[in-house]
């Protein structure tokens, strides 16, 4: 049975894909989301939210851990990995069934199947092998997301090699581990673990942990993990995984020589691919290169009528990423007035682990690249009266401006929440400040946000504190 | 304290003027409502009253000075008992360093901070980033020269960008410090190269710069279609002849004009389709609740629209009456802001000048416009023969964004009706 023609279907209900039901749904469009798994995707069932969970947990055990610090005196703490792994799960239930209630209130028709496109504007659903439902839609968003990438000889068996999503619910604790990749996935999974006691191995093939972060800052990060007793392997590329019966022996080479690391588990974390298979595009114009879709800046691909957004589509991978071009998208394709592309040297970054690192735009590095003339702030936590009655000395906020203009070009920053204070610096970058507004800004004291203030006075050699 | 006289803003939309000239000198005696100086805007010339008593004191800008902008210093006025010397306190203009400037005065005025919000031209002020318009100033670009792209028009760094990439095209050098504007219009001469013609220059008024920019935009942003009719008019104008005749001496005298009739016209036709008297924007569509009708009148300086409000409500000796008065006045630039702004339909009538027919451009935000050609005897068929009749080509001009070709036809049709048979606007 033919159904109702829908103004805009969006093919995958996670982050993107809903937000971007939402507005459509607001802009008056006859909405549909197909999704065949969770509605949340990724990020809301096996991804940001469950991960920030199990952090918590870790955060609050190792601040039990530093009690007497305090002047607290507990005895005999310990840990439920089950009961760990349950509070997470419950969190993501709850938000899903949030994003269920979000839909439904926007009057959305949402489907539960796995979608493709069948010819011009046109969608075939199908659930447990059988088509359920074929579907028009003058507008199609795909927003089918990404999973892990796996490497050849190290396919993840869900046992001893895991992802992000068997690591999010682990059985016991492992004794030791092995993190290939120290992006924000692999970093954020190192922490929880070493939080909890596992002995945890992170092994990176290019020279820094949280390769896309500033050079200051993965230094500070490494020499934090370090402290913490991480053993960290950069520059290092593991040949081969052997499965022992509950360990794996991985060989890892690093300058011209291989060595051998024992494990009870190993986490990949070595990047995504995009879901692009059995969508139905290859009988499209729409264009893939290396497992994501080409899109202009509008989330237009080759095909007419036909989008893609979020991690299915080029970098960041992020969330917040694909929110934003989902409602971009969807504004454009109603012919809403004043919208303007993502701008992506403005899209925020965090990573959860202990301590947190959070940046926007150009590292110290890339505006070297780029040849542009920076001036340098920086303000060290020691410095800063909240961070220390918090008991968090450790971390540094550096701003980077561009020396003729004034314009901030980037910010980068490591230490406790720093995850909330980087949207100051977004807004900033938004609205087009120069270092003057940042100045003349009142930061309120005492506060974490005061040491943002500070970074930008270093830069232009004003600095009070410090 | 000394009174500060500052430019008025004689219109909601006026942003400058020009002071054409001082009717009181400096030291002479200034009473609550004398006539200060005459001021003139985009549409008219104005008195500017005083309000206070004094002494004028200083005329800060002098007889003749073009695009000062509102709320600038013009004059100061003291008060009984005060003194010269309290001219000091109020810190003057640049343009009053001319006079000999008291050595206290430096320190009260502001240092120009480059940095500051730019005023445009007009007056207005710009939207720009902070990075924005450190850029401009960096780079000498003019921010009333750039399109903004972002939030509202707003200039962000991108358009800078495109700015400085796109050459010199909307680019001119910086203007100095806005603490020191040029009383001089900011055009800059053309220089005729050599073999081109000679010709002289006439800098523009206010008032065409204003017909330059909003019929410019009319016709570029606004989809025009137009829709012609003939209209018969012997029997209105027997109609009027036999009026005319009947107008009583001294008081209550009339002499109804066929443009009279034609006003009278379009404001019953706009009661039977209101749809016609309304205003496109972007979000909706308005529909006026009155029935104000735009005049255009030619002036020596240019056109001019006033308006006879609630016209279906006025009879037509109170039409012609009000037409003709604010015709008077509008050639001599002494209409009122109220009486030319607004309006939800306009006529033009260039019958007077023999011209057979036209289509005028809208007159933003109305929707409408209506061409009156001159009323002539034609050769028509009536009743399958040759026959002479004194016909008139109205062109109506539509904005087709809120108004369709068939409303605008049915506006047509009741129009002519109504013309053709001038006693059914007794009804």
């Amino acid at each position: 049975m033919a159904e109702q023609p829908y103004d805009l279907i969006v093919i995958g209900g996670g982050p993107g894909g809903y937000v971007a039901a939402i507005r459509a749904a607001q802009l008056g469009m006859k909405t549909a989301v197909v999704e065949r798994e969770h509605l949340g995707g990724i990020c809301l069932n096996w991804g940001c939210i469950p991960t920030k969970a199990l952090l918590r947990t870790a955060e609050v055990y190792h601040l039990i851990g530093d009690a007497e610090e305090f002047g607290l005196k507990v005895k005999g703490v310990e840990f439920d990995i089950k009961k760990v792994i349950q509070r997470s799960r419950k969190v993501a239930e709850r938000l899903s069934a949030g994003v269920a209630h979000l839909l439904k209130k926007n009057k959305i028709t949402v489907i539960d199947g796995q979608a493709r496109l069948a010819g011009a504007a046109k969608v075939q659903v199908e659930k447990d092998g059988k088509d359920i439902a074929e579907l028009t839609a003058q507008h199609i968003i795909l927003a089918t997301g990404a999973r892990a990438r796996t490497l050849p000889g190290m396919e993840p068996d869900g046992e001893l090699i895991w992802t992000y999503k068997e690591a999010m619910v682990p059985k016991t604790l492992p004794k030791s581990l092995l993190v290939i990749g120290s992006g924000a996935i692999g970093i954020e999974f190192a922490s929880f673990y070493r939080t909890l006691g596992s002995e945890v191995t992170v092994v990176e093939v290019l020279p820094k942990v949280l390769p896309v972060e500033d050079d200051e800052i993965s230094a500070l990060a490494h020499k934090a993990f370090e402290g913490q007793g991480m053993t960290i392997h950069t520059s290092a590329t593991v040949k081969s995984l052997n499965k022992g019966k509950n360990s794996v022996t991985a060989t890892v080479a690093k300058d011209g020589k291989t060595f051998e690391i024992v494990a009870e588990r190993i986490i990949l974390a070595v990047g995504i691919v995009g879901n692009v298979e059995n969508i139905g595009i290859k009988q499209t114009a729409v264009k893939v290169e290396s497992t994501h879709v080409v899109t202009d800046e509008w989330s237009a691909t080759g095909e007419p009528g036909i989008y893609a957004i979020g991690d299915l589509c080029g970098p960041p991978w992020l969330a917040h990423k694909a929110m934003h071009e989902g409602v971009v998208c969807v504004e454009k394709i109603a012919g809403q007035t004043g919208v303007h592309p993502l701008d992506v040297s403005r899209i925020p970054g965090c990573t959860y682990c202990r301590p947190q690192v959070a940046s926007i735009g150009l590292t110290e590095q890339g505006a070297a690249e780029k040849g542009l003339a920076v001036r340098i702030g920086r303000f060290p936590f020691l410095g800063n009266g909240k961070a220390l009655a918090m008991g968090e000395p450790e971390g540094l906020i550096k701003t980077l401006f561009d020396a003729t203009t004034g314009e901030l070009v980037g910010a980068h920053m490591i230490g406790a929440e720093v995850t909330e204070l980087i949207q100051g610096y977004a807004i900033a970058q938004t609205l087009e400040t120069t270092e003057k507004e940042l100045i003349q800004t009142v930061f309120p004291h005492p506060t974490l946000s005061e040491m943002m203030h500070e970074s930008v006075l270093d830069a232009y050699g004003q600095n009070l504190h410090f | 304290m000394p009174i500060q006289i500052l430019m008025p803003a004689l219109s909601p939309t006026m942003t400058e003027g020009n002071l054409v000239k001082w009717l009181k000198k400096e030291g002479e005696a200034v009473a609550s409502g004398d006539v200060l100086a005459e001021i003139e805007t985009d549409k008219a010339t104005m008195e500017v009253e005083s309000i206070d008593e004094g002494v004028l004191a200083k005329i800060v800008v002098p007889d003749a000075t073009e695009g000062v902008k509102v709320n600038e210093l013009i004059a100061i006025i003291l008060e009984e008992g005060e003194d010269t010397a309290a001219l000091n306190e109020t810190a003057p203009t640049p343009q009053a360093a001319a006079a000999p400037p008291p050595t206290a005065q430096a320190e009260s005025v502001p240092a120009p901070d480059a940095a500051k919000p730019v005023a445009t031209k007009s007056g207005e002020r710009v939207f720009a980033s902070p990075l924005a318009r450190r850029m401009a100033q960096q780079s000498g670009l003019d921010l009333t020269t750039i399109v903004g792209s972002g939030p509202e028009g707003r200039i962000v760094k991108s358009d800078i960008e495109a700015a400085l990439s796109g050459g010199g095209a909307v680019t001119v050098p910086a203007a100095p410090p806005v603490a020191a504007p040029s009383p001089a219009p900011a055009s800059v001469p053309t220089v005729a190269a050599a073999g081109e013609a000679a010709y002289s220059e006439v800098p523009n008024s206010m008032m065409r710069k204003v017909i330059a920019q909003r019929l410019g935009q009319a016709k570029r942003d606004i989809p025009h279609f137009y829709l012609s009719v003939d209209c018969a008019v012997d029997a209105l104008l027997a109609l009027r002849e036999d009026l005319n005749a009947k107008a009583p001496e001294g008081e209550g005298a009339y002499k109804l004009s066929l443009n009279d009739f034609v006003v009278r016209a379009v404001a019953l036709t706009l009661r039977k389709v209101p749809a016609a008297n309304a205003t496109w924007t972007d979000e909706a569509i308005q529909f006026y609740s009155s029935i104000d009708i735009s005049v255009a009148v030619a002036t020596p300086g240019g056109l001019i629209t006033p308006i006879v409000r609630d016209a279906d409500n006025k009879g037509l000796a109170r039409i012609s009456a009000e037409t003709r008065d604010m015709a008077e006045r509008a050639r001599e630039g002494k209409l009122m802001p109220e009486e030319y702004q607004g309006g939800g339909f306009t006529i033009s009538n260039m019958g007077m000048y023999g011209v057979k027919e036209f289509a005028a451009i809208i007159n933003p935000p109305q929707s409408c416009i209506l061409a009156i050609g001159a009323a002539e005897q034609r050769p028509v068929v009536k009743d399958g023969a040759l026959a002479i009749a004194t016909v008139m080509t109205c062109t109506l001009s539509v904005d087709h964004r809120s108004v369709d070709g068939a409303l605008g036809a049915e506006f047509m049709a009741a129009f002519k009706a109504l013309i053709e048979e001038p006693l059914t606007m007794l009804l």
